[in-house]
């Protein structure tokens, strides 16, 4: 064990795990947290808490992940090099680390063209593979970016995000092996609708033999409208909606809409667990985390496993 | 005017790496004014290069490389030069190296680092192409620079936002790691995707503030 983290316990215990998401507030609101953390408690293995997701600005991620697991998540930190420099990653990092904090998800971050503060200047001082490589670096060998050594490593399992339905769709995996080569521990990938298309990359990984490298917990959302689904069509970079979802939730009356969204994501999560390499699966409900529940235990996957550190 | 220096030969012999017959590119514009890439430079390289052994199937200074019509001239009338070789080396700014990589199917390899512009951009009024970064990246993207035309400044390959050859941040703009991909994957390169590329020295750039050393 490289870590004290519960998701990787679950995942080397070779369990099919499972990790949720946690939008924080747009304020200070502490409680915001804890209700979202009660209701994720006890059906997730550990839980993502975004930083600043589409760049808006929210409560910062490794303080919300605090509040998370004083209510008994095990939070992943989400960082993203929009915001930071090298600098402030390093000591976040070792911030993220003394509060007990286990899990980060390295990302390069949304740009901020998306978010309510278009104005500002992206940073953007690494990328994601070179920011992996650094926290790697920074655990195994104790060393900062600059070489200089320290004494107390920060114990982080390392994430990183993969986007199967991104182009150019060729280079895809060869990219996912970057991250590998780079330090990654887990992979969690963008909202899978398009399985088939999802099994095609899950072929070319399992061709470089990265799923016996990297766990890759495959990424799942519940539609709550048509609308919703058809904006994630046409409008979210990097996102691949088939015609047959939009059909199908058009295809019942309004109301069954919500009932019909969560139905479909437990259908595709039946269908991800079937393709070799898949280690479990990551359900991204972002207010909507009520549901997450009711998907778990319908998907057949509680109890979650309790293992002892 | 276009600032540039001449990469340390060391570095240029590792971009060679496997090549042997090489053509070798300058400017008599701003890389003469500099002297980074005049006629006096290229010929200096050309035996220099020679001492590793390197056969130079030909050369030509351009009067200015930027120029894309006038550089597509000159080269056709070196064309079997350039066939015979395995790769170019441009000795000038981004601007020039850019121009090379559009115009010709063969590797090209960066020789200089580009300072700064000195106040003034050249060509390419369509598209910002060099940000004077001073530490050269175009001998690893197929001679097209993510730190000018990417919206993150990736360095190891695109984001998850590039879709149908465009950019996340804006429809009307490619994604240049698309550009970049399409261009090694002619070039029988791909594989120099696979290379972790480490964190970028920024200290020698613009954007980072004032600058500690900017001209040669």
């Amino acid at each position: 064990m490289k870590t004290k983290s519960n998701l990787e316990r679950v995942l080397e215990a070779g369990q099919f795990a499972v990790t949720g998401e946690l939008g924080p507030p747009q304020s200070a609101d502490a409680e915001v947290i804890r209700k979202k953390a009660k209701i994720l408690k006890g059906n997730v293995d550990a839980c993502n808490v975004t930083d600043g997701q589409t760049a808006v600005v929210r409560m910062a991620s490794w303080a919300a992940c605090s509040i998370g697991k004083e209510e008994g998540l095990d939070p992943i930190v989400q960082m993203t090099c929009r915001d930071r420099n090298r600098i402030a990653l390093q000591m976040d990092i070792l911030g993220i680390s003394a509060l007990s904090l286990n899990n980060m998800l390295c990302l390069t971050g949304d740009h901020q063209k998306f978010g309510n503060h278009p104005m500002a200047k992206g940073v953007y001082d690494l990328d994601s593979i070179q920011f992996i490589r650094m926290v790697k670096d920074m655990r195994d060998e104790k060393k900062f970016q600059c070489g200089e050594e320290m004494t107390v490593e920060p114990r982080l399992f390392i994430g990183a995000a993969a986007n199967p339905f991104a182009d150019p769709f060729e280079i895809r995996a060869v990219r996912l092996a970057k991250k590998v080569a780079a330090g990654a521990d887990f992979i969690q990938t963008q909202i899978i609708y398009n399985v088939d298309k999802f099994a095609d990359w899950m072929k070319m990984v399992r061709d470089l033999g990265l799923h016996k490298k990297v766990k890759i917990l495959a990424g799942v959302a519940p539609i709550k409208s048509v609308g919703a689904a058809k904006y994630m069509k046409t409008r979210v970079p990097g996102m691949d909606v088939p015609d047959s979802v939009v059909a199908r939730l058009q295809g019942v009356p309004k109301e069954q809409v919500p009932g019909e969204g969560v139905k479909l994501c437990i259908d595709i999560i039946n269908q991800l667990r079937e393709i070799d390499g898949v280690a479990g699966v990551h359900i991204m409900a972002i207010e909507w985390e009520e549901v997450v529940p009711e998907i778990v235990e319908a998907a057949g996957l509680l109890p979650r496993p309790k293992l002892t550190p | 005017m276009l600032i540039s220096e001449q990469k340390p030969f060391e570095e240029i012999l590792g971009y060679l790496n496997g090549d042997k017959n090489i053509f070798l590119i300058g400017c008599k514009g701003c890389a003469e004014g500099w002297g980074s890439g005049g006629e006096k430079q290229v010929a200096e390289m050309g035996e220099r290069l020679q001492e590793k052994g390197k056969t130079i199937t030909g050369s030509v200074v351009v009067d200015m490389l930027c120029d894309s019509a006038l550089t597509r001239l000159k080269l056709r009338t070196h064309k079997k030069e350039i066939d015979a070789a395995d790769s170019i080396l441009v000795l000038t700014d981004g601007a020039g190296v850019q121009t090379v990589s559009e115009l010709v199917n063969k590797v090209v390899h960066p020789g200089c680092n580009t300072l700064s512009s000195g106040g003034a951009h050249a060509e390419w009024k369509e598209a910002e192409r060099c940000l004077e970064c001073g530490d050269c990246m175009l001998e690893f993207t197929g001679g097209i620079c993510p730190i000018a035309r990417c919206s993150k400044h990736l360095l190891n390959g695109p984001c998850g936002g590039s879709q149908g050859g465009k950019c996340e941040v804006d429809p009307d703009i490619p994604c240049v790691w698309q550009e970049i991909v399409d261009q090694l994957a002619r070039l029988g390169q791909l594989n120099k995707l696979e290379r972790l590329v480490t964190p970028k020295n920024w200290s020698v750039s613009l954007i980072s503030g004032p600058p500690v050393k900017r001209f040669p």
